[in-house]
């Protein structure tokens, strides 16, 4: 039996209300809201996030990571890469970046479902455009992770599925490009409409189903509106939410959020269909097993869904590059070195520090000398990344500099031993106090000559 | 194993200090030359007379040419110095342990540094290449992390910790305002402290030093020498160095509300100067008032205060300039800015002239009159966590 083991979605916590746009634009904008990534989010950081949650759901270690994102960190280097070291896999396992298309996203699940071993597909997108237009309101950033593997773990069956191919102009974005461009709606809805019923239905015959065993679908389309015409033409009584009003479209993200929200609502026997709508059709059908039942999702997203805060529009468009705001008259940090960015990877990407073995002291950053100096070397890596904090002092920095001023900072004590001072993220200046509990988050710090630098960050632990 | 110190062994017998402002017409050169020909006419020396130099600054520039070329030394031997915000001070420390040993007769030593000229506010320092995970906050911010430490320990309620804050600032900026050489010559109000922009934390732009351009030098020869050179020598009672171990940044029993390499630097000083009871002893105080939590925490550090008092000595006017210990009768870092390599013999340079009686009538202290004879230096560098401690005692009698 092979199929989906472990999910996790992650949502960040910014929400843009898309009557601000119209509200500031004069056009553009519409009901609902959106999620926002963070100006120190991006598709790796995101995806980090959404695999940490999926990873904490199984005991399953994946030897593959397909990442797929249009928001790509980079081209020539592998972004994959960064998201395997801040989830400490074996560097045996096989990392890959799957192209920028939203195809990519579905078909790396279609890969890792007829494929062996265990796979952990992540996919994360970032979706705007210019503003008020109608992929700046109706995208949405999010990030989705799924295990696929074998056994006894399995809580989705993958019961087969099919593929429709088909080269036709809806959307496309040159690379360098902050927008994608749209050929005419009605034109791609038809042509999905028709290839999505092709791919249904030799999708059902695939896995020996006839249309009243599914007992829900889920659509990730290109538009709600496309994704409500498709999911009306497929003869299926449930349709799962397609969140777009909460969340927004959220491109390559949406197949694996989808089915990850599907799967939260779902229940042990029952028939589940994915159809995702990407330059052709991808179809796959799952039957939830009994261990769904005994599964516990670790943050699902109707909880994310139910957090978060709201973001002013001119924030939004600062953080997405289309206004640049004065900076503090601080120098922009330098580009950090390569070279000793590969000596501390763990510490890094991983969040590890040591742990001293006679007294049980924990250094962060790792250290090889024991606090009174007496010992070299005698430490134990301590992982510390899941390990919750609180404040002990704080302050917020109007000076610095940072790409979206001013800086959270906290003096944290980490539950069981350690303590670092770090910038708190997702965190206002007004809600810090000393008390407060932090958990850790993997963010992007800053870039700097086309170098992200990624390091972890605090945020406030709610409610 | 001890720290001995090298108490009377060596004195200084002649000091130079420029003006500190933004001095957009002077560069580098331009500030040590200044300040090294009042340092050589204080004490009547030329140049040749000195044998060995010691050049502090943090990064206006590298190696001993940095002063041998702007003062044309002749074949000398120069030691450029840099020790965080405390480089003044360790220069001045170096030299004093050269003439202690015998190798040299007479030393100058020279602080000065460039800071304007970046284009940025505040002092920045220059980037070491990192695996990009350190901290990027301003000194404000760090600083600023003591003030609802110390008041949460303490039960000192906001409102208090503002108006102790604001009296330093007000202190520094009375003083100042009494100093020719310094940047900011007028006094402020606790309206204007309250009402200024915010920085970082609650610290506002007066709870900040300011940043200037500027040098100092002074010029040191053995003890029994002194009279050769001066009627007024001032003798070196202790000087005393700490390099934090950075333990407060990852060490959870650091709570913010003192600096542990200071309070160590504090008990070696005064064991070095034969200090029993510094609040008692101390007739004034230079200290690094980066920013004014930074004075309030020193005072008890520096053992001036009782731990958890020193906010009330604050408010009682301790350590103002009438007070029982005046603090930072120059007008500090506050008034003065602070150009790293000049700031540590800036302090030393106000104790110079207040143990000589050499300061004007309205910045005279009535505590060396009254009996107290030490004069104290303080200078750090680094933030709350991770941090170096200079501390010198200077006195105008031999022991």
């Amino acid at each position: 039996m092979r199929g989906i083991v472990s999910w996790g979605a992650y949502l960040p916590y910014r929400r843009l209300d898309r009557s601000l746009i119209t509200q500031f634009l004069g056009q553009g904008g519409g009901r609902g809201t959106r999620t926002v990534a963070s100006y120190d989010e991006d598709a790796a950081t995101m995806g980090v996030e959404a695999s940490r949650l999926a990873l904490k759901a199984t005991d399953l270690t994946p030897d593959t990571v397909l990442f797929a994102t249009v928001a790509t960190p980079y081209v020539d280097k592998t972004s994959a890469t960064t998201v395997h070291a801040a989830l400490r896999l074996p560097d045996s396992a096989l990392a890959l970046d799957l192209g920028p298309s939203v195809r990519s996203a579905a078909g790396g699940l279609r890969l890792a479902l007829s494929g062996a071993g265990t796979t952990l597909v992540v996919a994360a997108d970032l979706r705007t455009g210019l503003a008020g237009s109608a992929d700046e309101a109706s995208g949405g950033d999010a990030a989705a992770a799924l295990v696929v593997g074998e056994g006894d773990a399995v809580v989705a069956e993958h019961l087969g599925g099919a593929s429709a191919t088909e080269e036709f102009l809806d959307r496309w974005r040159t690379p360098g490009e902050i927008r994608s461009k749209v050929w005419d709606d009605k034109f791609s809805e038809l042509t999905y409409i028709g290839l999505g019923r092709r791919a249904f239905k030799e999708g059902l015959a695939a896995a020996g189903l006839s249309v009243a065993d599914v007992d829900v679908v889920a659509v990730a389309a290109p538009t709600a509106r496309i994704g409500k015409a498709m999911a009306g033409k497929l003869g299926v009584e449930r349709v799962a939410p397609d969140l777009t009003d909460t969340v927004g479209s959220t491109g390559a993200a949406q197949p694996a959020l989808l089915l990850a929200s599907m799967l939260e609502a779902a229940e042990p026997g029952q028939v589940l269909a994915l159809v995702v709508l990407a330059d052709g059709a991808e179809v796959s059908f799952f039957r939830t097993t009994p261990a769904l039942a005994s599964f516990t999702a670790t943050r699902p997203v109707a909880d994310q869904l139910a957090g978060g805060a709201p973001l002013t529009y001119n924030r939004f468009l600062s953080w997405r590059g289309m206004i640049d705001l004065e900076p503090p008259r601080r120098p922009e940090p330098a580009r950090m070195s390569g070279s000793a960015a590969a000596r501390s990877t763990d510490w890094k990407y991983g969040f590890v520090g040591s742990r001293d073995r006679e007294d049980g002291t924990v250094f962060m950053p790792p250290s090889r000398v024991s606090f009174d100096g007496e010992r070299t070397d005698q430490m134990d890596a301590e992982p510390m990344a899941d390990v919750k904090g609180t404040i002990a002092t704080f302050t917020v920095d109007r000076l610095a500099y940072s790409p979206s001023p001013p800086i959270v900072f906290a003096v944290v004590d980490f539950d069981d031993g350690g303590r670092l001072p770090i910038e708190l993220t997702d965190t206002d200046a007004d809600e810090v106090e000393i008390g407060g509990r932090v958990e850790m988050t993997f963010r992007k710090l800053f870039t700097a000559d086309g170098i992200h630098n990624y390091f972890w960050k605090g945020k406030l632990i709610r409610g | 194993m001890a720290s001995h110190g090298i108490r009377d062994r060596v004195a200084i017998v002649g000091m130079g200090c420029t003006n500190f402002i933004e001095n957009w017409g002077s560069g580098l050169d331009d500030l040590i030359i200044d300040a090294s020909n009042d340092a050589y006419a204080s004490a009547g020396v030329t140049k040749d007379d000195v044998d060995a130099y010691w050049f502090g600054t943090a990064q206006s520039g590298m190696s001993g040419i940095t002063l041998a070329r702007p003062l044309q030394l002749q074949n000398k031997p120069v030691t450029r110095v840099e020790n965080y915000c405390a480089t003044g001070s360790e220069a001045l420390r170096q030299a004093s342990y050269a003439v202690a040993s015998g190798a040299y007769d007479l030393v100058m030593v020279v602080g000065a540094e460039k800071v304007k000229d970046t284009g940025y506010q505040g002092l920045n320092a220059f980037p070491v290449p990192n695996d990009g995970t350190g901290r990027t906050l301003t000194a404000a911010a760090m600083f600023s992390m003591i003030v609802p430490a110390y008041g949460h320990k303490y039960g000192v309620d906001d409102d208090t910790m503002r108006a102790v804050l604001s009296h330093i600032a007000v202190k520094n900026h009375y003083n100042g305002a009494r100093n020719e050489r310094a940047q900011f010559r007028k006094e402020i109000s606790v309206e204007q402290v309250e009402k200024s922009p915010k920085m970082a934390g609650t610290l506002g732009v007066f709870d900040c030093a300011g940043v200037a351009d500027g040098a100092a030098a002074a010029i040191v020869c053995r003890a029994e020498d002194a009279h050769r050179y001066t009627d007024k020598p001032i003798y070196v009672k202790a000087l005393s160095f700490v390099a934090g171990n950075g333990s407060g940044l990852i060490d959870p029993s650091y709570d913010y509300t003192t600096f542990p390499e200071i309070a160590a630097c504090a008990v070696d000083a005064y064991a070095q100067a034969g200090v029993k009871d510094a609040r008692a002893e101390v007739a004034m105080a230079e200290v690094h008032d980066c920013f004014t939590p930074t004075e309030l925490v020193l005072m008890e550090d520096l053992q001036f205060s009782e731990r958890g008092t020193a906010w009330r000595d604050v408010l009682d006017g301790v350590f103002d300039l009438d007070g029982e210990l005046p603090v930072n009768p120059d007008g500090g870092l506050k008034s003065f800015g602070h150009p790293v390599g000049a700031s540590g013999l800036r302090m030393m340079f106000e104790a110079f002239l207040q143990l000589r009686g050499e300061v004007p009538d309205e910045r005279t202290i009535s505590s060396l009159s009254e009996g107290r004879k030490l004069a104290l230096t303080h200078n750090l560098g680094g933030y709350p966590g991770e941090m170096v401690s200079f501390i010198s005692l200077l006195g105008a009698e031999l022991d």
